[in-house]
């Protein structure tokens, strides 16, 4: 690694102010960071770590809506939130391994991007709402590729909302080596329609699968896809798998997340 | 440079550390507790398992800086008080847990968190909880059964191929 100092700020002021800072950067749980700056892809002069700042810990409900703190961890999110939304704490509680749950965060995953992390599609089917330090971000127009988003240089994610649906489930088709989802479909049914997200798949980083949301939000069962097909184009393929493979688990997954969210 | 002061196994220890510096590296190079191991260094083996303020963390994917105030439990401080075995060590003794070692001391960190959060877990959820941590040599059978017998439960029925 390169050198850089580290501040731990215990405001989202102070964070803020902090990252004004030539070349600093936010480090959540570093389960994605510090491997980077180990294989010294990153060189920020200083980390402003926000695991202190009080303001972005916890899990709360108000009315139909969960909040997220942006610091919050996978661990605390999985045990905090399987009262209120079950689906999400279900697949904070599969990221990764233990270990890595105690340290990652909700808005480490979002604000990376990763084109196969499991938290973009969750936003996304829930319709969630991305809190920065400074404005308010719809999930539609927050991922915007692959490891982009629509975050500004030196904002933060300070929490995010999702509106709490009827029914959810993800099914994560895992690859065995990096225990990430080699395809990954989050379903979330609402009073008026259901939406259909998708991770792992595509070169363009987590998408909405809109033919399947418009089908199952007629009817909301793995029948009602069997007319349906996904396109291989952009579909990413590597030595875990082609294109076409992953295009067919689209369907697959999704089948699947309606019949277990029942 | 920062100032750094933690609970290291019950005792008060204080560093000055770079931002950069792995609390691993801290444990191993400065305060020579060589018990925790590197194995990837990419957060994939849990080797390098150590408990933080009651928790399992990879501490080659966690700055010392984060763990200042902090309460840190590595291998060393798993011991009885009278130096002996704990349940969980004996039971990996017992049960041949182990063949050359190198991924015990993170094994037996993660069996500890398992058992305080699930003190009768069943096989399945043994192997679940062990994700993190790669073993190359016991082909984890022994390890599963050691961890179910330190949990008290009989495991007479489980493979030993
Ligand atoms: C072995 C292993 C297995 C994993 N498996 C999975 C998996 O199955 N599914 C999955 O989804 N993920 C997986 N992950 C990734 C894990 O979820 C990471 O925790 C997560 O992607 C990043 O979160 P973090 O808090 O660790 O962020 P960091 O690593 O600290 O940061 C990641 C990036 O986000 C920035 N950042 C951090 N916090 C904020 C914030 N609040 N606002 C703005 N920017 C911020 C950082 O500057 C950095 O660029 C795995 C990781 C490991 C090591
Ligand atoms: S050395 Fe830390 S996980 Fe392998
Ligand atoms: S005993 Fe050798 S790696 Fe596990």
């Amino acid at each position: 690694m390169y050198a850089f100092d580290i501040e731990t700020p215990t405001t989202i002021a102070d964070a803020v102010a902090a990252l004004k800072a030539d070349e600093a950067q936010p480090l959540g749980g570093g389960q994605t960071l510090i491997p980077t700056l180990k294989a010294r892809l990153a060189a920020p002069s200083k980390l402003i770590s926000l695991a202190r700042v009080a303001d972005m810990q916890g899990v709360s409900v108000a009315g139909d809506t969960l909040r997220i703190g942006g610091a919050t961890t996978h661990a605390t999110v999985a045990s905090d939130a399987a009262q209120s939304y079950p689906g999400l704490a279900a697949l904070a509680g599969h990221i990764g391994d233990p270990a890595v749950r105690n340290r990652g965060t909700i808005g480490g995953s979002i604000a990376n991007n990763d084109p196969a992390a499991c938290y973009p599609a969750a936003a996304l089917a829930s319709g969630a709402t991305i809190v920065t330090d400074t404005r308010e971000i719809a999930a539609d127009d927050f991922f915007v590729g692959m490891f982009e988003t629509a975050l500004a240089e030196g904002e933060i994610v300070t929490a995010v909302s999702f509106p709490i649906p009827q029914a959810a489930n993800y099914q994560k088709f895992v690859q065995p080596a990096s225990r990430f989802s080699l395809v990954g479909v989050f379903v979330a049914k609402y009073a008026d329609g259901v939406r259909v997200a998708v991770t792992g798949a595509s070169e363009g980083g987590v998408f909405r699968w809109t033919e399947a949301e418009q089908a199952l939000s007629s009817d909301f069962s793995a029948d009602a896809l069997k007319d349906l097909s996904v396109s291989a184009d952009g579909m990413i393929s590597d030595l875990h798998g082609t294109g076409d493979y992953r295009a067919h688990l689209v369907k697959v997954m999704t089948g699947r997340a309606v019949k277990a969210a029942g | 440079m920062t100032k750094v002061t933690m609970t290291i196994n019950g005792k008060s220890v204080s560093r000055d550390v770079e931002g950069q510096t792995l609390l691993v590296s801290l444990l191993r190079e400065d305060l020579h507790l060589t018990g925790t191991h590197v194995g990837c260094d990419t957060s994939q083996c849990g080797a390098c398992t150590v408990h933080v303020n009651g928790k399992s963390v990879k501490s080659c994917t966690m700055f010392a800086a984060e763990a200042d105030g902090a309460e840190v439990k590595t291998i060393e401080g798993m011991a009885n008080a009278d130096g002996s075995l704990n349940v969980i060590q004996q039971a990996f003794q017992d049960h041949h847990g182990l063949q050359c070692g190198f991924c015990t001391p993170g094994m037996v960190m993660a069996a500890t968190s398992l058992l305080k959060e699930n003190p009768k877990p069943t096989e399945q959820e043994v192997r679940v909880y062990l994700e993190g941590n790669i073993c190359r040599c016991t082909g984890y059978h022994n390890i599963v059964k050691a961890i179910m017998a330190a949990s008290g439960q009989d495991v007479s029925a489980i493979a030993a191929e």
